[in-house]
């Protein structure tokens, strides 16, 4: 009888151990001091990181794409995310969120409710952003168009459907750092600032392990297509022969070396980089010339 | 009995399959030589832009003249339906095309009217290319995000 009291006290002490391991930890407020939105500058940011991508509404176009309504759909081995609605609707996007509560989504994966959001949402490079960046991509998204378009729920299987789950990902492979060495050389660090935290180019192009991690020894080496068809390329200088101007021409137009021309999601990449700076074109380019692997 | 008629059954879908990928055969050629003419022509305009081939106006402009040429092969004769990759091999065109047909048409458009406004600008000096090209870059792209399977 004491034994099994002791077992059950064991277990619900390991079960509370292991709850608390896995706690939504969001920003506190220290870490948003003093830091104040600035949409001008937001813009550009908001532009790098690619959010208006995966959550503009399917098959919009022009200036519906900064109609942040959500409703693309993602497919993965775990089931199918659907992107929600971001923009600054007070009741179905975010116009009511504190900068605390975006800063804890989008650099902690955790919702103002104190839920975790699952990694397709790409917080696990966002954390990388400086803080000051978040706070200005806020400030832009609230100058953005409303939409009342409710947010559709994922459509995930069990028992990955339990945002639990997530907090045991997020235990096991939420590590913020960045993937590469600092470099000496300024347009590198931009560069890897720009791809690993700002693009998420990871996201597609680093192979991914059983539980959806990201193979770090493997970083952007090129990985099967999560929507099952075909491969993403690889970046590595040893698989991708372009050259530094071919990378930042393509990232302009959308145009490889031999003029066939982006598709898939990368089309979005491409539309988002060709309106940015020349400097910051060529910054990615520098950064993927200089990754291991060539 | 029945085996050997589910067998013809079989056999029959078998080769209704390989009918419809020889019945495209054509429009698959005239699609991909289309777009090979597109890269080509392309690759001098963006050489130039890029500095690695020599600015010459009359290059330029029979590069862009082929362009638009291309722009006025009408794409009903090419883009017929059941020539996608899921009811045939040796395409990437993705059955959304059909689904969106008239999306896709206006998307065809863009090309167009990028095609016909580098026709307009290449022959009047290389700083008029690279805004065009960037155009023309676009439509591309806008169409392969929604209508193009990834290698």
């Amino acid at each position: 009888m004491r034994g099994l009291v002791l077992f059950v006290l064991l277990a619900l002490m390991g079960v509370g151990v292991g709850l608390m391991l896995i706690r939504p930890q969001p920003l506190s407020e220290s870490d948003i001091a003093g830091i104040t939105g600035d949409a001008k500058r937001g813009q550009a940011i908001f532009t790098a990181a690619g959010c208006a991508s995966c959550h503009y509404r399917p098959g919009a176009t022009d200036d519906e794409k900064l109609v942040l309504a959500g409703g693309q759909r993602f497919a993965s081995d775990f089931g199918t995310f659907i992107a929600p609605n971001i923009s600054p609707d007070p009741v179905h996007g975010i116009g009511n969120w504190t900068l605390a509560e975006f800063g804890s989504a989008v650099m902690r994966g955790v919702s103002p409710d104190g839920s975790h959001y699952y990694p397709a949402f790409p917080y696990t490079a966002y954390a990388l952003m400086e803080v000051q960046d978040m706070a200005d991509i806020h400030a832009y998204i609230l100058t953005l168009p409303a939409s009342d378009t409710p947010s559709a729920a994922h459509e995930i299987t069990f028992p990955f459907n339990n945002r639990l789950a997530a907090g045991a990902w997020k235990f096991l492979f939420f590590d913020p750092q960045f993937a590469t060495p600092e470099s000496d050389d300024p347009q590198v660090t931009r560069g890897r600032y720009l791809s690993e935290a700002l693009a998420h180019c990871g996201e597609c192009h680093t192979p991914r392990g059983a539980l959806g991690n990201l193979d770090m020894t493997r970083w952007l080496a090129g990985a099967p297509n999560p929507t099952g068809s075909g491969n993403i390329p690889p970046l590595t200088p040893g698989q991708l022969e372009w050259s530094a101007e071919d990378i930042a021409f393509y990232l302009e137009t959308g145009f490889t070396p031999s003029y066939d021309s982006a598709g898939g999601h990368m089309a979005a990449v491409v539309e988002n980089f060709s309106k940015l700076p020349p400097e910051d074109r060529a910054a990615v380019a520098a950064y993927l010339k200089a990754l291991p692997g060539g | 009995m029945k085996l050997i008629a589910s067998a013809v059954v079989a056999a029959v879908i078998a080769s209704a399959g390989i009918a419809s990928a020889q019945e495209f055969k054509d429009q698959l050629k005239a699609r991909q030589g289309q777009f090979n003419i597109i890269a080509l022509n392309l690759g001098v305009l963006g050489g130039m832009a890029r500095g690695n081939i020599d600015y010459d106006a009359d290059r330029a402009q029979a590069a862009a003249d082929s362009l638009a040429g291309i722009a006025m092969v009408d794409p009903a004769a090419l883009w017929v339906e059941g020539s996608d990759n899921i009811s045939i091999d040796g395409t990437r065109a993705l059955p959304a095309i059909w689904d969106n047909f008239d999306d896709f048409a206006s998307k065809w458009g863009a090309y167009v009217t990028a095609a016909n406004a580098m026709q307009a600008a290449a022959g009047t000096g290389l700083e008029a290319i690279g805004p065009a090209l960037g155009a023309l870059g676009g439509t591309c792209g806008a169409c392969h995000d929604l209508y193009r399977a990834p290698q």
